[in-house]
């Protein structure tokens, strides 16, 4: 479709023998907010950073990975130049990461800093311009007298604040794409509503594509339209967050609402679990991912649940699906 | 004097501490900072009890009052009847005995050389006790671990069982009370509700005081009875842990609860706009 801004088509990413992603597909749209959630070595942070081509060298992505940004410029990600992909990180696709310290440099004022991406990717004609359209975004992400911000460092700014300056960092040239990893995880939950309301309404406000990684699902559910669930490197259900969260197909999915849901215990009072942990990347076994910590495997799940939907949209991969009674 | 038996656990009367920083000009006095301002409470035996603040709050100095690894600028802390605030560290052995502490971070709390049987033995080591194996597999079991875990090393373990050695570790002296902080907060959401399951039945089982600090009011819903709401060193707000969530008096309170997303409200419409719409309403009547 030509409204799509990500377009994933079977990414696999590799180290020597280990597989860490297997056949990830994903789309997003312009103006649509996609959640990715997964527990941690899901693959989900890999995913993100194999968009933005920053993969480590170690990694060898295969698949596609196809960037729409302004004007129709197609960027196909795995496999590019290190000068396109540089052309397009900071203009069609941006990121905000989960650690607003490590994301800014703390020996640069954090004005400069939002001047800088314009600068570089020529989105304003002169420093003059840039410096000014900096004060501006950090009065847009609701910075309290923007023009004294700007000549902070980020050392002098709360983690909120700081977020808020990497927020505007984001949304400087207008992306097609805003890829947001865990974005309020470090955040106090007061501050953290903030940041997630700034975030949407910035998307919202230049009809960009959104893909929001987290493994909260409430926050997901608070921002996202649509959902995909990683575990073991796989997507193993997508779908319409109110669908995918009310009504869960696979076993996986159903267990990891069922264990963060603190207000439904079982008879004795206690939390729902899921029985085991996460294996360690690359430990997950053969066929399907979860059928060492899933109480419905047979022997059938030795061999790999094909995909049973429409699309990378809609559907999940299990062999013994929760189902819904009508 | 009351009888013992009605003695509360952890009692705290204007519990204060002050940090005293580094002096920034040599004509100013040092700048101050007041990380606890005078903190009264009572946590009986047997209550399951929550402290509930975001960062910078002082929950982990109160907790660290509280465990007699820092003591009070001013203020009692009576642990079971007895005054800790000005005791010396080598008379606080009976603290040891009675109170134990399980930290967030899994990997950072567990001696990496250590072999996990010599991590749990450590407590009973430090006080004088012998043969200390039988009491380690025993520990090992109450926490779900297999046997021949004794004889591996932290690492070769995931999060949530690391957590597991970190609770038979404070288990193996046979405390009354144990102290958790932020214990489930580094953890995996499918491992979370093992490890508070785990908890829940362990100071069912064992009669414990349990003291549970974390920033998510809803971790604490489930596994406290009664909670105290902290913000800027004060306890702003204390009671049962149903009535803080469903009806905040304070203006913090309602605001720590008006912007945690919560799963149902977000899939009945609740979004985003909403969370920070309602937080800073909740804010402005402060």
């Amino acid at each position: 479709m030509s409204q799509d801004v990500l377009r994933v088509d079977g990414l696999h990413v590799q180290v020597g023998e280990l597989e860490l992603l297997t056949d990830v597909d994903l789309t997003v749209q312009r103006g649509e907010r996609v959640g990715l959630i997964g527990e941690s070595g899901s693959g989900k942070s890999l995913t993100a950073l194999s968009i933005m081509g920053l993969l480590p060298e170690a990694l060898e992505p295969r698949g596609s990975i196809t960037v729409t940004g302004e004007g129709g410029r197609h960027t196909q990600v795995v496999g590019a130049a290190e000068r396109d992909l540089a052309a397009m990180r900071g203009r069609d696709v941006t990121m905000v990461f989960q650690e607003p310290m490590t994301a800014l440099n703390p020996t640069m004022r954090v004005g400069d800093q939002v001047a800088e991406v314009m600068r570089i990717h020529r989105t304003v004609p002169d420093r003059r311009a840039a410096a000014a359209r900096a004060v501006e975004l950090l009065d847009k992400v609701g910075l309290p007298d923007p023009a004294e911000a700007a000549r902070a460092y980020p050392h002098q700014l709360s983690g909120g604040q700081r977020q808020r300056v990497v927020v505007a960092i984001a949304l400087a040239n207008d992306p097609a794409l805003l890829i947001c990893d865990e974005p309020t995880t470090a955040l106090d939950v007061t501050v953290q509503a903030l940041v997630l309301d700034l975030v949407v309404r910035g998307v919202e406000a230049r009809d960009a594509g959104m893909l929001f990684i987290t493994h909260d699902l409430a926050v997901v559910a608070s921002v996202c339209e649509r959902v995909l669930v990683m575990y073991g490197g796989r997507v193993v259900e997508a779908g319409a967050v109110h669908d995918v969260f009310t009504r869960p197909r696979h076993r996986y999915t159903r267990g990891l609402i069922g264990a963060s849901d603190l207000d439904l215990t079982r008879e004795d009072g206690r939390l729902y679990t899921i029985q085991g942990s996460v294996p360690s990347a690359g430990r997950f076994p053969a066929g399907c991912v979860f059928r060492n910590r899933c109480t419905h495997a047979t022997t059938l799940c030795e061999g790999l649940p094909p995909w049973d939907g429409a699309g990378p949209e809609d559907g999940f991969a299990c062999h013994h699906p929760v189902v819904v009674k009508p | 004097m009351t009888a013992s038996s009605d003695r509360p656990a952890i009692r705290l009367q204007g519990v204060t501490r002050e940090f005293r920083r580094q002096r920034t000009s040599l004509v100013t006095p040092a700048p101050v900072v007041h990380a606890l301002r005078g903190v009264t409470l009572d946590i009986a035996r047997g209550e399951r009890f929550g402290i509930v603040g975001e960062s910078g709050c002082g929950k982990s100095t109160l907790l660290r009052i509280i465990a007699g690894l820092d003591q009070p600028t001013a203020g009692v802390v009576e642990v079971e009847g007895t005054d800790i605030s000005r005791l010396p560290e080598r008379r606080l052995g009976f603290l040891r005995e009675q109170l134990q502490l399980v930290f967030q971070d899994p990997m950072g709390s567990l001696d990496p050389r250590m072999k996990v049987r010599d991590i749990i033995a450590e407590p009973l080591v430090a006080q004088g006790k012998r043969d200390t194996l039988p009491r380690v597999l025993e520990l090992l079991e109450a926490v779900g671990l297999q046997a021949e875990a004794a004889d591996r090393y932290p690492h070769q373990f995931s999060g949530g069982q690391r957590q597991r050695i970190s609770i038979a570790r404070a288990l193996a002296p046979d405390p009354h009370i144990l102290v958790a902080d932020e214990p489930v907060s580094a953890l995996d959401v499918s491992v979370r509700a093992q490890v508070l399951n785990l908890i829940a039945a362990l100071v069912d089982r064992l009669s414990l005081t349990l003291v549970f600090v974390s920033h998510d009011l809803s971790v604490v819903r489930h596994v406290c009875d009664r909670v105290a709401v902290m913000s800027h060193g004060e306890v702003v707000e204390v009671g049962p842990t149903d009535q803080i969530y469903d009806d905040p008096q304070h203006p913090y309170t309602r605001q720590l609860v008006a912007a945690a997303p919560r799963l149902r409200a977000a899939l009945a419409g609740r979004t985003a706009a909403d969370l920070a719409a309602d937080t800073l309403a909740a804010k402005e009547t402060s």
